[in-house]
């Protein structure tokens, strides 16, 4: 049954809380402790993008399934500037002057499943879900 | 919790961060040390991570940082007590955390730092690094 | 979905008992009667069960995924599931519904049923069989993912060569799942034991591509991110020379052709020797 948890992104005690919500689930799922580390670290990733470069957005928590293996999604949204070349924004040590580098590309590393949907003037939606094994 | 506390044991500082951090709390850190270094004029700092559940870009980043600015201040950087869960994390993200030395606990921590030390000044200063 | 129930519903009803006798005596006629795997009387059990279910069931006139077969879908399930785990084929446990056919058929020509009648219970059997097939699979499925991961944990043992050194013997080909696993013990046991130095002993790998030396790579520095060092023994001359090929960077880890050279270099950077007794005793 998913489990839904949505939070506003406005200030770095919100990605703090995402963090710990994250954890929560992903202990509820059984992930191994090192698969919760990597969740949680890519939640940590694209919230602080969300809300450094996106100005504030929001993030929603769900539990997912699929053919009978569970899993945790996490979507990130926000209505900023957005992200002219994806691509570029995806390789390792890109930074846009304040640190996005590794940000990006890194959170992608970290899960199974990755999208975004972001360009200039319509902000960024990002949505990665990582499965149990 | 405002600021992480920074300890001095002689020579050196050790700082223990047990929260989870965020963004301003590690900036403030980074700033409190070094004006500590360079107060103190300490030849090394020793920051324990055995509490910390989570080191993502930024934090590293900021490792990475005070690491280069304690080194122009003349002092060494040791990182101790990473977790598996982290250090597996960390290398996936792409983070190798270079110039910073990395030692298993505390104990082996302050040895590395004494070691350095001894080596770079002579055994003399190494007997002062307790007082 | 069979239209006019009522033949084989009453069939049911009525002769319950005699075809559930004749079912079992078709299931241990098959050649795939398997009585080394299971017993009559839990074959009978599990029979006995099912059509238990059936005439209600037929009775809904619905097709085999309603709620209606839930209780049937239910025992299939299990049925399936335990025969994938003793180690039964899939036709074997399929044939466990289809050997029902005969009975069935037999009596509804003897009662007249129109040739689509007959047609359409068939299709509804049909489907049941092919149902336990599909979980049958998935059960197979999870069964091999379990023995998959046991065989991951048996081989990565993570041996403390002495107060301060492990040695990790890799065996076979390194896959992303396998180094996984590697690390994970690897970085836990240095964490239990404090051990500084952790020798990993590749002698047993036959290829490194460059996937595996990325691997290995990984692994040594999340080793040096705790704080040890690792030391790669067992590098094979055909083995050094793929990794110059391939234009691999091992950093500045230090690399010995054997583990017994790689342990005496621990050692020594532990500020340890290893001394004859009785040159001891000479001093002494």
């Amino acid at each position: 049954m998913p489990v839904r948890e949505q939070i506003e992104i406005h200030e770095q005690s919100d990605v703090v809380r995402i963090r710990h919500s994250v954890r929560t689930l992903a202990i509820e799922l059984k992930f191994s402790v090192v698969d919760q580390t990597k969740i949680v670290t890519a939640a940590s990733e694209l919230g602080r993008n969300t809300l450094v470069h996106g100005h504030g957005g929001r993030c929603s928590i769900e539990s997912v399934e699929q053919d009978g293996r569970a899993g945790i999604r996490l979507s990130f949204e926000d209505q900023g500037p957005g992200i002219a070349d994806i691509q570029l924004a995806l390789k390792d040590g890109y930074t846009s002057g304040d640190g996005m580098g590794l940000g990006l590309g890194g959170a992608k590393r970290l899960m199974s499943e990755f999208e975004i949907v972001s360009s200039p003037g319509n902000g960024t939606r990002v949505s990665v879900i990582r499965w149990k094994p | 919790m405002d600021r992480i506390p920074i300890l001095r044991m002689g020579k050196f500082l050790l700082v223990t961060i047990q929260v989870d951090m965020h963004d301003r709390l590690a900036m403030q850190l980074q700033d409190d040390l070094t004006t500590q270094i360079a107060k103190l004029q300490a030849r090394g700092v020793l920051i324990d991570i055995t509490s910390l559940e989570i080191v993502d870009s930024f934090m590293g980043r900021m490792l990475v940082n005070i690491a280069l600015m304690a080194k122009v201040l003349d002092a060494q950087t040791v990182l101790v007590g990473m977790k598996p869960a982290v250090a597996i994390t960390l290398v996936e993200l792409g983070l190798s955390l270079p110039g910073i030395r990395t030692a298993l606990n505390v104990d082996r921590g302050m040895a590395l730092l004494q070691a350095s030390l001894s080596e770079e000044t002579g055994a003399g200063e190494a007997d002062d690094a307790g007082s | 979905m069979v239209r006019n129930v009522k033949p084989v519903v009453e069939l049911l009803e009525r002769s319950q008992a005699e075809i559930l006798e004749e079912w079992l005596k078709e299931q241990q006629s098959a050649i795939s009667r398997r009585g080394d795997l299971i017993s009559d009387s839990e074959l009978r059990e599990q029979s006995s069960g099912l059509l238990a279910h059936m005439k209600a069931a037929f009775a809904s006139g619905s097709q085999i995924d309603a709620p209606e077969w839930q209780p049937i879908r239910a025992r299939l399930e299990d049925v399936s599931r335990k025969r994938a785990t003793l180690g039964f084929s899939p036709s074997e446990t399929a044939m466990f519904v289809f050997s029902m056919k005969q009975p069935i058929m037999k009596r509804l020509k003897q009662n007249s049923a129109t040739l689509d009648d007959i047609f359409e219970v068939t299709d509804v059997l049909d489907k049941l069989g092919l149902y336990t097939t599909e979980v049958f699979q998935k059960a197979r499925e999870q069964v091999i993912s379990r023995q998959q991961a046991e065989m991951l944990e048996l081989s990565t043992p993570v041996v403390q060569l002495w107060d301060g050194v492990l040695a990790l013997p890799l065996i076979g080909t390194l896959d992303s799942r396998r180094t996984q696993a590697v690390m994970e013990a690897l970085l836990e046991r240095i964490v239990e034991t404090g051990s500084e130095f952790a020798i990993i002993d590749i002698t047993g790998v036959p290829t490194v591509d460059t996937l595996t030396a990325q691997h290995l790579i990984k692994t040594i520095t999340a080793t040096r991110l705790m704080g040890a060092e690792c030391i790669i023994s067992g590098i094979r001359p055909q083995i050094a020379q793929t990794i110059v090929h391939l234009g691999v960077d091992l950093g500045d880890v230090t690399t010995k052709s054997s583990l017994a050279g790689a342990l005496d270099l621990a050692l020594r950077k532990l500020g340890l020797t290893v001394t004859k007794v009785s040159n001891l005793k000479a001093k002494a």
